[in-house]
């Protein structure tokens, strides 16, 4: 009765992950679908802690449950209150961090597990397995975390750390396989092994530069879900391996997307061709020409009198969280019968659609968000792109320039418009650390500043004319 | 060897469900327009907190005599609670902003 009940609640756990994932899938239901997941993880974990232990004969004495509900207690309130205060531009960090629990959740369990199934060799394995996985996604989520919140900015390289890396990697299988192999029971084995995947984990997303975190976060959140896959392999545990898996192969996809969308392989991401092409970057001559500068005046006549305006957000408006004035400027322009729509690069900003959730949180119009490959060909007809904190993605060094490490990346083809105002708080390169030859463009012009007080600027000035 | 073959042979109901999965898993993500996919990818990310069941799982196990055990396990659950509900939290949060569009 209870066994059956116990598998009822995982198996509708299950059915809300997947639905839930599902709906996540339309604007419409999205809501709705993280509501159905987030059901289906509390009756898992309701059944889990009430039901389980009468089915495994357990007497569990009054104070572990007291530190169950704890445990939980504290992890909900610090969770809750984290997600709720956290900026929207630090949502790609936030991931990242909520990423790595689930990661070292899962390597404390195979921590703990170890001596409960010596001997065991199958069991052995997950364990094993379970904690490389978590500790790596742990520790290479917490340097994510720690890049993209600009606690470590440049990406930093042991010599021949791809050499390094790769023997490390190997090193860990091998230890891990003789540990499941050599029915170990010295516990200081599998804490070497941690210890070996928490470094591994470090030189993993160290070297890799801040444009290509996406992708590695993307990916460390399919690690973690098959962590959790072999947890529910250890445990027999449904909810937890379909869950585990079903994140782990969605997370795959979804890091498939995003490299496709950059143009870059995942062996590129991983092994750094890009750091290489940096080197190169850096050997080639500056790109000479002059640059225009604009004034917030001259940057709203522009506007004012143009039919056609696509504006291209950049990570640079989600730093000055300009959305709303942005929002605002855009709403002016379109009472002037001004055509208006954004142009939205797949890797704009931090995270794939990181663009969309901030103009959303403005309440730009939907519609009014148009994807790259539907808006390229609009841009030899518009008659002003604004830049707003966008660099990289409109670079055509993508386009021209063989030995730049973004060749062949797809990019806004913003240069073929009439009129060019890119907005950006000064001169630096974007986040790949390369120039753009975009800004020395004749037809371009420069407005300097942070992207909040700079369009605040427009917005007065056109409400002037 | 054997002990792979038994491995396969005791599991061989999981293994399929983990095939079907990974073939769902990829069905449900294939169509998802680009808007979605931070959200996507933090609900899913809410979804790996499930992994918090072992940890329960530990707890529960563990001989209330091993204090430095239920330490461990005790910093475990409020890991993945972390996981779990920052990640339910932060995605409804995301997606409260859609729902104002048409």
């Amino acid at each position: 009765m209870e066994t059956a009940l116990l598998d009822i609640l995982y198996l509708l756990a299950s059915i809300g992950f997947i639905v839930g994932l599902k709906m996540l899938g339309s604007p419409k239901t999205a809501r709705k679908g993280n509501f159905y997941s987030a059901i289906g993880m509390t009756l898992a974990i309701l059944g889990t802690i009430f039901i389980y232990p009468k089915i495994a004969h357990l007497t569990i004495p009054g104070f572990v449950y007291a530190l169950i509900f704890t445990a939980i207690l504290i992890g909900t309130v610090i969770g809750w209150g984290i997600a709720k205060r956290v900026e929207m531009t630090k949502m790609p960090e936030l991931v990242s961090f909520f990423n790595g629990m689930g990661g070292a959740t899962a390597a404390l369990i195979g921590l703990m597990e170890f001596e409960h199934n010596i001997g065991h060799a199958s069991k052995m394995s997950m364990i094993v397995a379970g904690l490389v996985i978590g500790s790596i996604s742990f520790a290479g989520s917490m340097i994510a975390w720690a890049k993209l919140s600009g606690k470590l900015r440049k990406p930093v390289r042991l010599p021949q750390y791809n050499i390094l890396n790769t023997l490390l990697a190997i090193l860990i299988i091998i230890f891990g396989i003789y540990i499941v192999a050599a029915q170990v029971n010295n516990p200081l084995y599998i804490y070497s092994l941690f210890a070996l995947a928490i470094i591994y984990g470090v030189l993993f997303v160290l070297p890799i530069g801040g444009a290509d975190m996406p992708v590695v976060i993307s990916l460390l959140n399919s690690f973690t879900g098959l962590a959790a896959a072999f947890g529910g392999f250890l445990y027999d545990n449904m909810a937890m391996l379909t869950g585990g898996i079903l994140v782990g192969s969605a997370g795959t996809i979804l890091t498939v997307a995003m490299t496709k969308a950059m143009n870059r392989s995942l062996t590129a991401v991983i092994f750094g061709a890009f750091g290489e092409g940096s080197k190169n970057a850096d050997s080639r001559e500056k790109i000479k020409g002059n640059i225009k500068e604009a004034g917030p005046s001259d940057a709203a006549i522009l506007l004012n009198y143009a039919n056609k305006v696509i504006i291209v957000p950049g990570y640079g408006l989600a730093v000055a969280q300009a959305q709303h004035v942005l929002h605002e400027l855009e709403e002016l322009l379109a009472k002037k019968g001004v055509d208006v729509k954004y142009a939205i690069h797949p890797v704009a900003g931090r995270m794939p659609g990181h663009m969309n959730v901030l103009l959303a949180e403005a309440n730009v119009d939907y519609d009014k968000l148009v994807d790259m490959d539907d808006i390229n060909n609009e841009f030899p007809n518009t008659d002003v792109v604004l830049v707003v904190g966008a660099n990289d993605v409109v670079n055509p060094a993508a386009h021209n320039d063989p030995n730049s490490p973004i060749y062949g990346m797809p990019i806004l083809e913003v240069d073929k418009a009439k009129n060019i105002i890119v907005n950006k708080r000064s001169m630096k390169p974007g986040y790949a650390g390369i120039e753009n030859e975009l800004f020395y463009n004749p037809k371009t012009s420069m407005l300097f500043g942070d992207a909040k007080s700079a369009l605040t600027k427009v917005v007065q000035e056109l409400k002037n004319m | 060897m054997n002990e792979i073959l038994n491995f396969i042979h005791d599991n061989i109901q999981m293994i399929y469900i983990v095939i079907l999965m990974v073939f769902v898993g990829i069905e449900i993500i294939s169509h998802v327009p680009a808007v979605l996919h931070t959200p996507l990818m933090s609900g899913a990310n809410a979804i790996h907190g499930v992994v918090i069941i072992g940890a329960i799982l530990v707890m529960l196990h563990m001989d209330p005599t091993n204090k430095p055990g239920l330490a461990i396990g005790f910093v475990a659950v409020v890991l993945g609670t972390l996981n779990v509900v920052g990640g339910f939290v932060v995605t409804d949060r995301m997606l409260d902003m859609f729902k104002t569009k048409k």
